[in-house]
């Protein structure tokens, strides 16, 4: 049998292509050690020679290897353990002003060479069909540099054992404390990218990510009724060390919240009592209520509502067959007065926050990291940018957005982390609910849905709580809300000052025709927000 | 070119059982070729191909098991890949539901190959995309769309001498248009393992013509409605539905067909007794797969007959547990990913809803007032327990008065489970294919829209 590879081309502009993301697999002791980087820098510069040889005006290559595990378990058995490492590298190009794409899992210089003049071979190609020539905001060459996530324990090394030890434990705790059935995983992902490109830039990052979860589920026969609670952890661009289960990195409450470190134990105890409670929870009455709206919940809320809304291809048109366009339309943004929320609402754009799943050195196409306003005092300000994105609001300078999820997949705009800041004035949540008449607060994330311009939206969440009189009387359910983007933003009434300030997240948001995943962030503090529509979601079938 | 031919994809699983040392090893090829061309403001935005070789390899010693995947072929390499599955089914704990492998099989054979697909061609790609852009153009709308193809095998063998082989086709286009002042909006979807079969001009004109109608909408309060949901609106409820049909779930008392104080609501009636839901690889409009994810052959399935649930999915493990056959009950179907941000995630596919003789047009006729769905967009669940989604309507949305389109509407979104919609059938179509089923348009009777959206 010949060796075989896999062989992929694309064309103009943003996509990628349906091909496995994690194309090679390996046992725990695979390959660790990083590609030596005089070798990485030798292949990149065959791929950029090659194609400026071929004509090519901008070349850029990734090579990347990426390992990544899973760890899965049922209450006290292990259902699946996956390892997989993939190794290869992407190479685009602009030549007759048209964008080449090409990848390779062969790393030689010959075949990246090939690879690299393939790429030429289809920019020129689709150059025909292009009505307007690719223009790349400049970025000024970097030389050698790198860049690792900040973290002080490497999931990557640390044992197996210890992590079915810990989910094994957590569910036990669960179903010691009147959970009927537990689910847990575990999810680490590390990204070691190697960039360059003719601009003179070779970028090195190490970059991990790490995902700890359960569903507890508690059923009650007698009514053939069940409950569930997920957990309340954060995906995070942190290492293991956010399971060290230190106490200061929480904050105590109606129910523990977790900031830098988490304690998925005690959670799992926690969420079983309350799978438990849910079953006497008061169904909800609908009607308006003012939402208190913790950070573990608000994040998905802010990633559906402004996170998608304010990406520059969707309000150009680019994602129309799927993931739709936008409401924030470029003349909304050039009339410098639209206001997606009141003078309360500001959102920060950024690469950079530590922490985050979006933090990153430098992105996919060679930009350092940054951070810029999109919402400033309730006004929509800017939008989500890619180098071939800039010219179009008259910008001189991307904002870092590129990224495409392996070596195998075209880079193209992708959210960064965008965060609700927190309020001036100093405010805690307790200092919050004793101003709310008749309100319920939320925690975590649960059901989601907005429409394909980000209009009107509808949510759930993993704890409801209500509050009377500034007082929290016990826990509802059946319940979900329901509102418009902007009319949302602008019945915000309060914001949580710094000290509640925390980061939630999603760790596979999907876009694209075929569709690549990315993880971001999105930080806020507990926010109200005054008479949202509540609906019960009750249903007898 | 990694579409292998059956003698050769043995050949090579041969070889990597070879290596192995493990009490039991199973070793999966998959492999093909697909192409795509994607566009957007009628023009092409991506044209992209792939050839894809990828072997998944899970060797076990008593009840522990590994995984490895590799895409490299040499000697060394299969060789490398059976050490790592075997190190990892060391590493792991003992899994207490581990159920051996199965031994020879018999298959049954469904037409889910066509040559011409097979050999489509970047320029075949360019010339369909042309067609749809040339609409678009003609008509002054703004178009964007995607059009995929793939030729692709799958093929097994374990040391117990199951030995399988699968060769398919399938092609896929969609459209969605709006109006230059992006007030109206249309879509258009159509899949097939015959490319031949696919006209994406037709797909366009549908579009086009649902974006020009719906340029001008008007609001309707939200509320109960009678409703004409087109196959693409509907398929994915109803596939969610199906997927939920799992048994463990159910003994467990956690899946909408389990029943207070314990037991299934298997055998009992809980919608119209005009729905019947099937699977059926032998199906000619609807090929499927010779076996499940753990080699069962795959056969006719009967989900809902008469309105009644007369099928729940197993795994083989849990089958035994309860007392059954492993081997006789329907397989359980693959799931989704956790934590996807993805709108309309995939459901299951191949179901099959028989319907009647009536068009869509006919339909509409018999419908004194009602709203016409074209497609249902971000469905998530609500609630497990009733099955309850929510989501919304998109790409032209009708109102519908005397048996006629009067205008376009406002698009709403549903609060509604399947199971409730299923109850409230009052006509059916012709089936027609939907995202990889055959699902026929329906009329249905008191369907929930909870608010409205201004979104086109």
């Amino acid at each position: 049998m010949n060796r075989r590879h896999f062989i992929q081309r694309t064309g103009l502009a943003t996509s990628a292509l349906l091909l496995p993301s994690w194309s090679r697999a390996a046992a725990e002791l695979a390959s660790r050690d990083p590609l030596p980087g005089a070798l990485k820098k030798r292949l990149a510069d065959a791929a950029l020679n090659a194609a400026t040889a071929r004509g090519a005006s901008y070349v850029d290559v990734r090579i990347g290897r990426y390992l990544n595990q899973s760890v899965a378990t049922r209450e006290d058995r292990v259902q699946d353990v996956t390892n997989t490492e993939s190794y290869g590298a992407g190479i685009r190009v602009i030549a007759n002003g048209a964008w080449g794409f090409m990848a390779t899992d062969q790393l030689t210089v010959d075949t990246i060479a090939r690879a690299a003049e393939e790429a030429v071979a289809i920019a020129k190609a689709n150059a025909i069909l292009q009505t307007e020539p690719v223009v790349l905001a400049p970025q000024k060459g970097l030389g050698e540099v790198t860049w690792k996530t900040p973290i002080r324990r490497n999931p990557v090394e640390v044992p197996l054992a210890e992590k079915v030890e810990l989910l094994l434990a957590a569910n036990a705790a669960a179903l010691k404390h009147g959970a009927d059935f537990v689910n847990s995983q575990l999810f680490q992902v590390n990204e070691q990218k190697y960039f360059a490109s003719t601009d003179g830039s070779y970028i090195d990052q190490d970059i991990h990510r790490i995902w700890p979860t359960f569903t507890v589920t508690a059923v009650d026969k007698q009514s053939g009724r069940f409950q569930t609670r997920n957990a309340l952890s954060a995906p995070s661009g942190r290492g293991y060390d956010y399971l060290d289960a230190n106490p200061a990195g929480k904050r105590a409450g109606v129910t523990p919240r977790y900031f830098d470190s988490y304690d998925i134990i005690e959670d799992a105890t926690i969420a079983a009592e309350q799978a438990r409670t849910k079953h006497s929870a008061k169904s909800v009455a609908p009607g308006q209520y003012d939402l208190v709206l913790d950070p573990s919940h608000l994040f998905l809320t802010i990633h559906e509502s402004v996170g998608h809304a304010t990406e520059l291809d969707r309000v150009l048109g680019y994602e129309a067959n799927f993931a739709g366009t936008s409401f924030a339309t470029l003349d909304k943004w050039e009339s410098k007065n639209f206001a997606y929320g009141n003078k309360l609402v500001n959102f920060v754009a950024d690469r950079t926050q530590p922490g985050s799943l979006g933090a990153v050195g430098y992105d996919d196409e060679g930009v350092p990291a940054k951070e810029w306003m999109i919402i400033k005092d309730g006004i929509l300000v800017d939008y989500q940018k890619t180098r071939d994105q800039a010219h179009i609001l008259g910008q001189k300078e991307s904002d870092g957005c590129s990224y495409a999820q392996s070596w195998a997949d075209v880079q193209f705009q992708r959210m960064p982390n965008v965060s609700l800041q927190p309020g001036k004035t100093p405010l805690t949540v307790a200092d919050m609910i004793k101003n709310v008449e008749k309100g319920i607060y939320i925690l975590g994330r649960g059901s989601y849905s907005i429409d394909q311009q980000r209009y009107n939206f509808q949510f759930g969440g993993q704890l409801f709580y209500e509050i009377k009189n500034g007082e929290i009387t016990g826990m509802l359910r059946d319940l979900a809300y329901q509102s418009n983007t902007q009319e949302f933003w602008n019945s915000c009434s309060a914001i949580c000052d710094q000290r509640d300030y925390q980061l939630g997240g999603t760790f596979s948001d999907g876009k694209g025709q075929p569709s690549q995943a990315s993880a971001v962030s999105h930080g806020s503090a507990t926010t109200r927000f005054d008479k949202v529509n509540v609906i019960n979601t009750a249903r007898r079938i | 070119m990694a579409l292998l031919t059956e003698s050769e994809a043995q050949a090579l699983l041969q070889k990597v059982l070879s290596f192995s040392k493990a009490d039991e090893c199973e070793a999966s090829l998959v492999g093909g070729t697909s192409g795509n061309l994607r566009f957007a403001r009628n023009t092409v935005s991506t044209s992209g191909g792939s050839d894809t070789l990828t072997l998944d390899i899970q060797s076990t010693f008593g009840k522990r098991t590994g995984r490895a995947r590799i895409n490299e072929f040499d000697d060394a390499s299969l060789a490398k890949a059976v050490r790592q599955s075997e190190e990892l089914a060391r590493l792991a704990p003992e899994n207490p539901e581990y159920v051996s492998f199965l031994g020879p099989q018999t298959y049954l054979e469904p037409k889910a190959f066509v040559d011409a697909t097979a050999a489509t061609t970047p320029a075949q790609r360019a010339e369909a995309v042309a067609k749809s852009i040339a609409v678009c153009n003609q008509e002054g709308l703004t178009g964007a769309g995607y059009l995929d193809d793939n030729a692709s095998f799958v093929a097994v063998a374990n040391t117990r001498g199951l030995r399988g082989y699968q060769r398919s086709t399938g092609v896929g286009f969609s459209i969605t248009i709006r109006t230059k002042d992006a007030k109206g909006s249309g879509y258009g979807v159509s899949d097939f393992n015959d490319i031949r079969s696919l006209d994406t001009e037709a797909v366009t004109r549908t579009a086009a013509r649902k974006a020009k109608l719906s340029a001008e909408t008007r609001a309707i309060e939200p509320g109960k409605y009678t409703v004409i949901l087109e196959p693409a609106a509907s398929v994915d409820l109803i596939g969610h539905m199906v997927s939920a049909m799992n048994a463990r779930n159910t003994d467990e008392g956690r899946s909408f067909l389990s029943k207070p104080g314990g037991g299934s609501r298997l055998g009992e009636k809980i919608m119209d007794e005009r729905v019947n839901i099937h699977s059926d690889p032998m199906h000619p409009e609807l090929p499927g797969n010779k076996w499940s994810f753990d080699g069962r052959p795959q056969s006719r399935v009967d989900w809902i007959k008469n309105g009644v649930v007369t099928s729940m999915a197993y795994s083989r493990y849990w089958a035994r547990k309860q007392g059954l056959s492993g081997e006789g009950t329907p397989p359980v179907s693959g799931g989704g990913v956790i934590g996807s941000e993805i709108g309309a995630f995939e459901g299951i596919s191949g179901l099959i809803m028989t319907g009647g003789t009536a068009s869509l047009d006919e339909l509409i006729k018999g419908v004194e007032r009602g709203v016409l769905v074209t497609r249902m967009w971000y469905i998530r669940p609500v609630d497990p327990q009733t099955l309850l989604y929510t989501g919304l309507t998109r790409d032209g949305t009708f109102y519908v008065e005397n048996g006629e389109i009067k205008y376009a509407i406002k698009n709403f979104r549903f609060n509604e489970s399947p199971v409730i919609m299923l109850n409230n059938l009052e006509a059916l179509g012709r089936p027609q294919r939907a995202n990889a089923c055959l699902i026929p348009p329906m009329v249905v009777r008191d369907f929930t829209f909870s608010s409205l959206s201004d979104a086109v």
